[in-house]
């Protein structure tokens, strides 16, 4: 119901107020009636929720949080990363839901 | 990584490694917990990623989730999809709405059932299609049923705006949009509910902005964290819960900041005031009466509205639950969706008799699906 899915803008039609967007490889059409006029432009990324763009999103953020998880990632190294799976594996207080 | 790639925005928050990574930190940091983590995710895209991904048994036994009442669909009392029923039977109709609506049953029949005896009725991808379906059949009336939280309410704004603007006068409303921060109230005013930290909506925040949480924290001294869809948001956000309740801190947090601010998208909540208001009382199935919990058509658009147009048509009795269903009792976190008597057996997702099993954003619908991660 509420699964707004990343996309990138393809093409902005300024007459339909309306975009063409890239979503996994899928192109479709969205509208721009909930954004500023002439806050959506190719290349930037926005969520599409039941045929309408509803946002930018943080291009620098997005990047940012990705970034410090590789930083943790690789400073683990090899062995501390099989050691941390191994242990979750075996982890004997896991959480019954 | 210097330059964002549309597939880093799917992969890059569902790597396999980041969330052990992640669930590793939240198992250290979880020690020093002086009660269990009881984190209510109020909407039900994360209560779906959470099972989906098997979460729960990711993280140390002294964490819980409570799933709470974000799904659209299953809030839905059964005399609303009644009046759907009885508008989609009238002469010369179609009855339009999106598509998760459509399978959900009322008290004596569903949209689907009603489409297999030949009702005309539509499910739509996108709002704006009813525009298009009014336009194309000038000597019908159409019907769009608008259900959804504040994520989908603009949307349902937009085409009201274009159908005032364009003078569509066969294009009729029935509005079923409902709020979060009065269904988080109903549920802990009563000071039964066994949570002491929320995961705030996604979407839903995309558009109110986080601002609509700020009471909370202060109210019932809850971190409220306001997390993505994604595993590795729903993880990062419960990581950056422990710490509010190992420091002592009860405060509104923004996990998902690539997409969430204070304030939210303005132009969207504008077009909301134009059209909409709140209503004095809606009944949430599973939950009862809240008192100003959705919103309903403003005065000078009654002539749209089809509760107000078709009125004589429409049943007015409410229309309980079945008296086995505890989905009031699971989302107060009081039990879980096994310890329900009728869970799996006479409750399932093809013939649900509870508001929890009705769509798989709902908590019994997604133990039900995902029982096997479940162990």
């Amino acid at each position: 119901m509420c699964l707004s899915i990343p996309s990138k803008v393809v093409s902005v039609d300024r007459e339909k107020n309306s975009a063409v967007v890239d979503t996994m490889g899928v192109k479709r059409e969205a509208g721009l009636d909930l954004m500023e006029e002439g806050s959506v432009n190719v290349d930037d990324y926005v969520l599409i929720h039941i045929g309408f763009v509803m946002n930018k999103i943080d291009e620098e953020d997005a990047l940012e949080s990705l970034k410090v998880y590789h930083e943790i990632l690789a400073k683990m190294d090899e062995e501390e990363r099989s050691r941390v799976v191994l242990e979750d594996d075996n982890c004997e207080n896991r959480g019954t839901p | 990584m210097s330059e964002l790639k549309l597939k880093d925005l799917y992969d890059g928050f569902r790597d396999p490694a980041t969330i052990r990574m992640l669930a590793a930190q939240i198992g250290e940091e979880a020690k020093a917990l002086h009660e269990p983590l009881r984190i209510m995710e109020v909407c039900g895209g994360h209560t779906h990623t959470i099972m989906k991904y098997g979460l729960p048994q990711l993280l140390p036994g002294n964490i819980d989730f409570i799933h709470g009442p974000g799904c659209p669909v299953c809030i839905m009392p059964k005399e609303r999809i009644d009046h759907a029923i009885a508008l989609a039977r009238m002469e010369d109709t179609i009855l339009v709405t999106l598509g998760d609506m459509i399978r959900v049953p009322g008290s004596q029949s569903s949209l689907a059932v009603e489409r297999a005896a030949g009702r005309d009725i539509r499910p739509l991808y996108t709002p704006m299609d009813a525009l298009k379906i009014a336009k194309e059949n000038p000597d019908k009336r159409v019907v769009f049923f608008a259900i959804g939280f504040e994520t989908t309410t603009p949307m349902t704004a937009a085409l009201l705006h274009a159908a005032v603007t364009q003078k569509v006068d066969n294009l009729y409303f029935h509005i079923n949009h409902v709020l979060v921060p009065p269904a988080i109230d109903a549920i802990m005013s009563d000071g039964q509910a066994k949570i002491n930290a929320f995961i705030g909506p996604s979407h839903v925040s995309v558009i109110t902005g986080a601002k609509i949480y700020a009471p909370l924290p202060q109210k019932y001294g809850t971190p409220v964290v306001v997390c993505g869809f994604e595993p590795v948001d729903v993880m990062q956000g419960i990581l950056m819960a422990v710490r509010q309740q190992v420091e002592g801190r009860a405060e509104l947090e923004i996990e998902y900041s690539r997409s969430v601010t204070m304030e939210g998208n303005v132009k969207a909540q504008q077009l909301i005031d134009m059209y909409l208001q709140p209503r004095s009382h809606f009944r949430w199935r599973g939950i009862g009466d809240i008192p100003d919990s959705a919103l309903e058509l403003r005065e000078e658009f009654a002539y749209l509205d089809a509760e107000k147009v078709f009125a004589e048509v429409l049943p007015t009795e409410p229309i309980d639950d079945h008296k086995l269903c505890i989905c009031g009792t699971i989302l107060k976190g009081l039990a879980k969706p096994m310890e329900c008597k009728v869970f799996g057996t006479a409750c399932t997702p093809n013939s649900p008799l509870g508001s929890c099993m009705v769509s798989s954003e709902g908590a019994c619908n997604a133990y039900y699906r995902y029982a096997g991660v479940l162990g």
